[in-house]
């Protein structure tokens, strides 16, 4: 349901020891995300945004504070996460791994078959069912990869900087068909990033993290119709101001992380 | 037009010159084994090196089919072959599941690891007379004994090979759900496999060695004790046959293995 609540996250703290030294990851954390809302995290590098990803699935714990994921009442699982490059793999062939999260939930034969043949076919994939990542460019695997977290059908998708390490070209195409499957499936996302220009292209709204603690400094909506090209999305005059704020923040950080650094 | 003919061609001499010189290393490949054969035949046959101790390739290939006439040797290849099969089995089944817990599980780990460190050093064979004690004279201490020794590498390797897994794989089964033996057969097991092989590789190289040790000290039967027997009664000629056999049943092996390895490692 729309405009509902799906996710919360309160108060969260995550602190890393590391040789006796305390370092502040994450400082206070509070989120409010609705269903079907395309979220990006965009904050210099080093600002904890992947932790706040990773305590989100599961995969590390918070050291104080609280996030919910609300359940839609159905059995589907509560996330999945596409990780940054190297995320598929090797040793499964390209349908195995689009069907890994179903594999392992036990789901019916006829049911994985089907929604694994689905979204093979929406990044373009199936003629390679059959082979192993090795033969695939970083491109295909990043769509493996995207196709294996929405066959999962989870309540929500959970994306550490999945083009990161893509070349331009690749990473419009990319893009852009991400919008496309997620226009079609309407699932709640929060996308992490360090491109401004990405994250104006995909999201709602833009959380601005600042450099250690990372702390959530601002909140910038995207108002751009629906569905957005990257072409239309760079000749809006709107969007190179935003860009313009949003890169005066970055900058700031990161002069304030470094100067911090230099005491 | 004739530019591209003559990249075309450039191009054809290049590929000719590749092809050449892929055939050439074939050659160097199988020369070596023969070059060495053909000096032994000439210096034996010409007595520069003394003939009772190293007949002729020849002379060694003859007393293989006399000796293969009479249908003895076969049956103590036969028996070789099957202490080497069995033991090794008996070896790298439980060296591959404890490898595989140990690599997944730290506690698992920790507590093994001394165990394995301090009783790896001892060579096997030295450890033969307890093994008699335990298991007796039989076959089943035979292969007891190969198993004993095929079990250091393959465990250590495979632990080393789950250990080696990149972090970001599991991450991503925990993620979508894997539960512990999914875990174990689709993560661990694929995963650690290469490094497992290598290790496997390792300990069919050493169960050869062990067998022949074995079969010397206390058989009497087995290939190793064929070489035994005839040094004792100065039969050069048939010992020499012995220890091609072994030569011809390694190089088998380790090619099986290498079939084997690509056959289960086709991701790699």
């Amino acid at each position: 349901m729309p405009n509902q609540e799906k996710i919360r996250v309160n108060q969260l703290t995550k602190v890393f020891l590391k040789h006796k030294e305390r370092v502040m990851a994450l400082e206070d954390i509070n989120l409010s995300i609705k269903d079907g809302e395309f979220i990006c995290i965009l904050g210099p590098s080093g600002c904890g945004k992947t932790t706040l990803l990773r305590i989100l699935a599961g995969l590390e714990k918070s050291s104080s504070g609280e996030h919910q994921i609300n359940n839609s009442g159905t059995d589907r699982p509560l996330q999945s996460m596409v990780f940054q490059e190297q995320g598929v793999i090797p040793w499964m062939t390209v349908e195995e791994n689009v069907s890994l999260g179903l594999r392992m939930r036990h789901a019916p034969k006829k049911l994985i078959n089907e929604r694994t043949k689905t979204y093979l076919r929406k990044v373009g994939l199936t003629p390679y069912a059959k082979l192993y990542p090795k033969e695939l460019s970083g491109g295909m695997k990043q769509r493996v990869s995207i196709a294996r977290a929405f066959a999962n059908d989870p309540e929500i998708l959970l994306m550490d900087e999945p083009f990161a390490a893509l070349d331009e070209q690749n990473k419009f195409i990319l893009q852009e068909e991400l919008l496309s499957i997620w226009e079609e499936t309407k699932k709640t996302v929060i996308f992490i990033t360090h491109s401004i220009d990405e994250a104006i292209l995909l999201s709602d709204r833009i959380f601005l993290m600042s450099s250690q603690p990372g702390t959530i400094k601002e909140e910038v909506k995207i108002d751009l119709p629906r569905p957005r090209q990257m072409t239309q999305v760079r000749s809006d005059p709107n969007t190179a101001e935003i860009f313009l704020k949003i890169w005066k923040h970055l900058q700031t950080e990161v002069q304030e992380s470094r100067t911090k650094n230099e005491r | 037009m004739e530019e591209l003919k003559k990249a075309v061609e450039v191009e054809k001499e290049d590929l000719r010159r590749r092809q050449r010189s892929k055939k050439f290393k074939q050659i160097l490949t199988i020369s070596s084994p023969l070059f060495m054969l053909v000096i032994w035949e000439f210096l034996s046959q010409t007595a520069i090196i003394d003939p009772r101790f190293f007949p002729p390739p020849t002379t060694i290939l003859q007393t293989l089919f006399s000796m293969s006439a009479s249908g003895e040797l076969f049956e103590h290849v036969r028996i070789s072959l099957i202490r080497i099969l069995f033991g090794f089995l008996l070896g790298v089944i439980p060296a591959i599941t404890l490898g595989l817990i140990m690599g997944m599980y730290s506690s698992v780990r920790h507590f093994f690891s001394p165990l394995i460190m301090a009783l790896m050093p001892i060579p096997t064979l030295a450890m033969l007379p307890i093994i008699l004690i335990i298991f007796g004279i039989g076959e089943f201490s035979k292969m007891v004994t190969i198993a004993a020794s095929v079990f250091f590498p393959v465990v250590i390797n495979t632990v080393a090979g789950v250990m080696n897994i990149d972090k970001v794989y599991s991450d991503v089964a925990k993620n979508y759900g894997a539960n512990p033996k999914d875990f174990f057969m689709k993560i661990a097991l694929p995963g650690a496999m290469p490094v497992m092989m290598e290790g496997i590789q390792m300990g069919q190289a050493i169960a050869l060695l062990t067998i022949v040790a074995a079969e010397m000290i206390g058989a009497n039967s087995g290939i190793g004790y064929v070489i035994w027997m005839n040094y004792k009664a100065f039969l050069i000629a048939e010992m020499f046959v012995g220890l091609i056999l072994i030569s011809f049943f390694g190089y088998l092996f380790s090619l099986l293995l290498r079939g084997l390895q690509s056959k289960l490692i086709p991701w790699k």
